[in-house]
């Protein structure tokens, strides 16, 4: 049941999606400005890691892409509430939890997609970084976008006018994405920001995806993201779906 | 036995502004196979009664329980026996009427095949066939009207749930519906819990009324009954007289818009 709820919710979503092209390419066109625009600028600095700029800089962009991509989802739930579509569902008997994974499926989906479109870009540009790590990263984007998108859905519902929304989700994305790193690392970072940088949750997707493109696998950094991302998702999407049975009344 | 029973239901709601009793506990019991008008002033609080029924907010007060089933501990089996169609409609602009009704048909557990032959059913009962193509955009106010209505059937349900399903509606559209009311419920037995502004209609298709103001129940009694309590000729006078606006008074004084 829930397999198929899920199922059903995420195939209209995505057709829904694939109808609009402009969606699926314009989340993809921040991180490949900073791509054209900012990955030149780094190839020849000590970036104080392992990996040459390009190897530092792309998995950055890919958890950008999720950050600002998957955060902005909360929108759409906006819309069907005052469609009326989003109490329609809630009124049939599908369980709360497929109700919010056909959603934030789609998301997921879409972010990957647009992922493998910024790695495509980014080859030619100079990146060059082995198959199995380029898929890890791809599995960390899923995993970000898909814990991300439950919390903005959650958020979404819980703010008392969706006037809010926008601002609310840009105060909260600037912070996290200068924190954990994802422009430059950390490791150039005085010790207070890096301590402060550790307590940001995106800190260990970024180092993990920077070490699976430099072919590590199996380091420390590589576990401590895996498990992060997993709590993290596991917890947004008990949120969301709390938030779903309530609809944040 | 009956197939709906409130106890001192009440829904409170604590935003920024102060808090709003919208429903200040609501004793309620109504009868399998019984059409109950449910009607009130503006803001009375009919919506946030059904939403409560409906298991789309939680209540703040009392108990309820609908179809059999305790409506806070057990919403998932309330829910396979209602249907709901609420006062503002739930379609997705972005769909057509048929992929609303498939769709509908779908997450009540039909199979493709099912659901797309009930989304014709459904489309032949409300008069949506031609327009099963269309975007819902692409639909008039009534039409829409009638797509909500079609959705909300379409699992055939127990318990309906209408929010002022007639609003828009023109007059051979609203007859449809009241034939469409009465032939379910001549039928298939089911209980149809209405809300409407419009007298004569409570009055034509209602086995009881319930009028509610500010939160509380303030009458209730079959159509008959209410206009003889109140010596009134037509239910809109027994309403009127029960939410002590008094008959419409005749004012000469010029109108300052
Ligand atoms: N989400 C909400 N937050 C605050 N107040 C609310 C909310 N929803 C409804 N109310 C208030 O609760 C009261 C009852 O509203 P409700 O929608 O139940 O009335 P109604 O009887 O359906 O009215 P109408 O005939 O106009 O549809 C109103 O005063 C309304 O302003
Ligand atoms: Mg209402």
């Amino acid at each position: 049941m829930l397999l198929h709820d899920t199922a059903l919710l995420f195939g209209r979503y995505a057709r829904q999606t694939l109808r609009s092209p402009f969606q699926i390419f314009f989340g993809a066109l921040m991180p490949l400005l900073y791509l054209f625009f900012f990955g030149p600028l780094l190839t020849g600095l000590p970036l104080g890691r392992e990996g040459d700029s390009w190897q530092i800089l792309v998995p950055g962009l890919l958890l950008q892409l999720g950050l600002f991509g998957a955060s902005f989802a909360g929108f759409s739930i906006i819309m069907e509430k005052s469609w009326g579509v989003f109490d329609r569902m809630r009124v049939t008997p599908v369980s709360r939890l497929a109700l919010l994974l056909g959603r934030v499926l789609r998301d997921a989906a879409l972010f990957v997609f647009q992922a493998v479109l910024l790695v495509l870009v980014a080859v030619p540009m100079g990146l060059r970084a082995p198959l199995p790590g380029i898929l890890i990263g791809f599995g960390f984007v899923a995993l970000l976008s898909a814990a991300l998108a439950s919390l903005s859905y959650a958020l979404a519902l819980k703010l008392p006018s969706p006037q809010e929304f926008g601002p609310a989700i840009n105060t909260l994305a600037m912070p996290a994405m200068l924190l954990s790193g994802l422009m430059l690392p950390m490791a150039l970072a005085p010790g207070w920001l890096d301590v402060l940088s550790h307590l940001t949750p995106f800190r260990y997707l970024v180092d993990a995806v920077r070490e699976a493109y430099i072919g590590h696998y199996t380091t420390p950094a590589v576990l401590y993201g895996v498990l992060v991302a997993l709590g993290l998702t596991a917890l947004a999407v008990t949120v969301g779906t709390r938030t779903f049975r309530s609809a944040g009344a | 036995m009956p197939i709906i029973s409130t106890a001192g239901l009440a829904r409170t709601f604590t935003g920024r502004s102060s808090p709003v009793e919208a429903v200040r506990g609501i004793d309620l019991t109504v009868r399998p196979g019984e059409i109950l008008g449910l009607l009130g002033p503006n803001g009375a609080g009919k919506t946030t009664t059904l939403r409560m029924l409906t298991t789309l907010l939680p209540p703040t007060g009392g108990a309820a329980t609908v179809a059999g089933h305790d409506l806070v501990k057990d919403p998932a089996a309330v829910r396979r026996r209602i249907g709901y169609v609420a006062q503002s409609g739930g379609l997705d602009p972005q769909e057509t009427v048929r992929s609303e009704l498939v769709l509908q048909g779908r997450l009540y557990g039909l199979d493709r095949t099912r659901a797309t032959a009930r989304a014709e059913e459904l489309a032949v009962d409300l008069d949506l066939t031609e327009l099963l193509d269309r975007p819902t955009p692409a639909l008039s106010g009534g039409q829409r009207r009638r797509l909500d209505l079609a959705m909300g059937l379409t699992h055939r349900p127990e318990i309906l749930f209408l929010d002022e399903p007639t609003t828009g509606l023109d007059p051979g559209s609203r007859a449809d519906l009241w034939a469409l009311v009465r032939r379910l419920r001549d039928e298939h037995g089911t209980t149809v819990v209405l809300t409407t502004h419009y007298l004569d209609e409570a009055d034509a298709l209602a086995d009881r009324i319930v009028v509610v103001d500010q939160g509380t129940v303030v009458a209730e009694g079959s159509p008959a009954a209410l206009k003889a309590a109140h010596g009134a000729a037509t239910l809109q006078d027994a309403f009127l007289a029960i939410t002590g606006r008094g008959p419409a008074p005749v004012d000469t004084t010029p109108v300052a818009v």
